[in-house]
């Protein structure tokens, strides 16, 4: 049996969900890095699979601007990343409260 | 001409913002030296444009400046100098020149020389606005620029305390017997510009009617315009106008200001309060005289109340002891003769008598200036006596001054006021001519009561250790014009006439020339009777009221003004007062300012509520977030359901 869209649909919001809860719960910068990239590419199933079954590349094609986007993200977020590494000496979220209202 | 209209009209503002300058600096005499000079070129412009009036015949009409033009609206900044207006400027210019040379000497140790003449040349500038504009807003704005100059002057020494109230009829500052005007100088700036406020009301209401009704508020307009209105629509404009006459001539029941306003320094008494602002309600009346004419009942009215405001005014100068009050009834009481005149139609009457009641009241406070001025401010005449050998000049002026009041041959007052009583005579209104002639007697009698007080018998001021000097030669060479136009402004009456009836209506009295002597014979009876009584009375008992009558009830009522101040105090001050505590601590306390402050609070409240949100950790905000997103969410798929439900 071939998989139907659903399939699909439902993969990609199970892998978004994941991706949201580690955004919620995790608290080291590096892996909240983790989890937006799973929910993007959660967006990415979803966006291919429906460009599949409705016989428009333009779906795909915004597939690959998510991930070059989300490539170049990672670069500049890494650098940043290891800069405030290298001032605070931590990357926990808890520990780099530098606003307060 | 049209040259001598502006240097009239600058110059009085040119020397006013110069004096300005030196506001706040100690006293310079130069400031009051160039704004008397000034004054001076704008009286030669105006003696000039009189006299090219007076030749030619020529109305000089300029429009300045476009003011107001939105839509049909168009009310320019425009000039008229006619004879009505080229009068009136000849009186107010001299009459504002000789007052600014006297204040440089009665000023002479204020420490506020320089503002006090920045005011006065506003005054000057602002009545000349009134008197020259050639339509109804141009001498609105005059009007209030004249009510706004006589606050800052009433007010001039603000600075002193309020007196207390008392029952004593001799120190109370409401009886006319204490050595008081009023209770402060404040007060009385205060009563003197609320009392014209609420009159000026009235005045505007009527020129609001008028520009609803025509279109216009040019004179030439409203008056070729005004016979197409409906008769009832023309009394409520003519009743409102006089209202705001009212309160500008101090006419019952606005009178109480005008006495009150003896508080202010005495030069500003002489021209404000005597000569030339009291003295605008009756150019308004002679001004839109083709208004009043439309309706003479209206006009009857007016008469009616001057009548009764001559003899009331009158009658409280008979106990005074306050020599400005004494005056300023007189004032009050000439200004009822003149709204006698113009009510019944006579309005060059009325006009003449203004402009000669100029001359010599505004000299007659001058000299009392002088009075008061080598007397340490004394005010009550029973306090002076034998002046006369210290001051020479100032008691014969003033004696000239009341002659000229009295209304006696060949000076000005006769002239005038003998043609009022005539007027009224022949105008059938023999009730309002017989008040006139009471009070013409009682005018002559208080005048010679205050000149006998004040210049004879015994020196009454050594117990108090006064030592009086004649003023300098300059203040009584200031005055000297005055008082010669107080004896000779009468004589002028035949080309006056001339002048004036190309645009005033002429007079039409029908009396024949038996009447006529017959009238002049009682009525100078009856004022060298006044004379005559108040000097030997006088002579025999040095005094005129008895012990006895001191404790009357009608002396009390008199020295009390009526109880009108009372009667304003506890009637409508106190009241209000209360009215406005109650609506203050109630009302806005407790109603407007907690629903503004509730607001205020609500606004701090969710605020301070709301700071734990702004943590700075990250990873709560996101948390918020994603809440936030799955609510939207779960909102839209609701109303998408029940959209499509």
């Amino acid at each position: 049996m071939s998989l139907a869209l659903n399939d699909y649909l439902i993969l990609s919001t199970i892998i978004f969900v994941i991706g949201l809860i580690g955004v919620i719960r995790r608290k080291n910068l590096l892996m909240l890095f983790f989890s937006t990239e799973i929910m993007l590419n959660a967006v990415n199933i979803g966006l291919a699979a429906i460009s599949k079954f409705h016989g428009d590349l333009t779906g795909q094609m915004f597939a690959f601007f998510i991930v070059a986007i989300a490539a170049s993200e990672v670069a500049v977020g890494l650098g940043l990343l290891i800069l405030l590494y290298k001032r605070k000496g931590s990357i926990n979220l808890d520990s780099i409260v530098s606003m307060k209202g | 001409m049209e040259k001598y209209l502006y240097i009239a009209l600058f110059a009085p503002l040119l020397g006013s913002l110069f004096a300005a300058l030196f506001a706040n600096r100690p006293k310079q005499l130069f400031t009051g030296v160039i704004t008397s000079a000034l004054l001076g070129v704008s009286m030669i412009a105006s003696l000039n444009l009189l006299f090219h009036i007076f030749t030619t015949q020529e109305v000089i009409h300029v429009r300045m400046l476009d003011w107001i033009i939105i839509g049909n609206v168009d009310i320019p900044f425009g000039f008229i100098v006619d004879p009505i207006s080229a009068t009136m400027m000849c009186v107010v210019t001299i009459v504002s020149t000789m007052v600014h040379i006297h204040s440089i000497g009665y000023m002479d140790h204020d420490k506020s020389f320089n503002r006090f003449f920045s005011y006065l040349s506003a005054f000057v500038f602002s009545m000349m606005i009134l008197i020259m504009s050639d339509n109804f807003a141009g001498l609105f704005i005059g009007w209030e620029g004249v009510g706004l100059c006589s606050w800052l002057l009433i007010g001039f020494w603000y600075h002193k305390e309020d007196v207390p109230r008392s029952k004593d009829i001799y120190n109370s500052p409401y009886s006319t017997l204490s050595p008081y005007s009023s209770v402060s100088p404040g007060y009385a700036a205060n009563e003197a510009f609320i009392m014209n406020r609420v009159a000026d009301l009235g005045m505007l209401v009527g020129i609001f009617f008028i520009y609803w009704n025509i279109g216009s508020l040019q004179y030439d307009v409203v008056f070729a315009n005004i016979g197409d209105l409906s008769h009832g629509l023309v009394i409520a404009i003519a009743a409102f106008l006089f209202i705001g006459a009212m309160g500008k001539s101090a006419q019952f029941p606005f009178n109480q200001w005008l006495a009150n306003a003896m508080e202010g320094p005495t030069p500003v008494s002489a021209l404000i309060h005597a000569a030339t602002m009291v003295t605008a309600g009756v150019y308004l009346v002679i001004r839109a005289n083709e208004i009043f004419t439309v309706v003479p009942e209206v006009g009857y009215v007016i008469a009616s109340l001057g009548a009764f405001v001559a003899i009331f005014a009158a009658s409280q100068a008979l106990v005074a002891t306050n020599i400005k009050k004494i005056i300023a009834f007189s004032t009050l009481s000439q200004l009822g003769y003149m709204f006698v005149a113009a009510g019944l139609g006579a309005y060059w009457v009325a006009l003449f008598h203004l402009a000669t009641h100029a001359f010599f009241k505004s000299v007659l406070f001058l000299g009392a200036g002088n009075v008061m001025h080598a007397t340490n401010n004394e005010i009550n005449i029973k306090n002076m006596g034998g002046l006369h050998k210290h001051m020479k000049s100032t008691s014969i002026i003033m004696t000239i001054a009341s002659v000229a009041l009295s209304g006696i041959f060949p000076l000005s007052g006769f002239f005038s006021k003998d043609l009022i009583l005539e007027v009224a005579f022949g105008a059938h209104a023999y009730i309002i001519w017989a008040v006139l002639w009471i009070t013409a007697g009682l005018t002559a009698f208080y005048s010679f009561r205050l000149i006998m007080y004040v210049f004879h018998g015994e020196e009454n001021f050594k117990k108090f250790g006064y030592h009086p000097h004649e003023t300098y030669p300059f203040v009584i060479a200031a005055m000297t014009p005055l008082a010669v136009l107080a004896i000779i402004a009468g004589w002028f009456k035949e080309p006056f006439v001339a002048m004036i009836t190309t645009v005033l209506p002429e007079l039409e009295v029908h009396v024949s020339d038996t009447t006529l002597y017959t009238l002049i014979a009682i009525t100078t009876a009856i004022a060298l009777g006044g004379i005559l009584f108040a000097v030997f009375k006088y002579k025999k008992d040095g005094t005129y009221f008895s012990h006895a009558l001191h404790n009357r009830f009608c002396y009390k009522l008199l020295a009390n003004q009526y109880y009108i101040p009372h009667f304003l105090e506890n009637v409508i001050n106190k009241p209000y007062l209360r009215m406005s505590q109650f609506s203050w601590k109630e009302i806005d306390l407790k109603v407007v300012d907690s629903m503004v402050d509730g607001i205020a609070k609500m606004v701090y409240k969710t605020g301070e509520e709301s700071r734990p949100l702004q943590s700075g950790n990250l990873s709560k905000a996101l948390t918020l977030m994603v809440i936030g997103l799955t609510l939207l969410l779960v909102v839209s798929m609701f109303f998408g359901l029940a959209i499509r439900g």
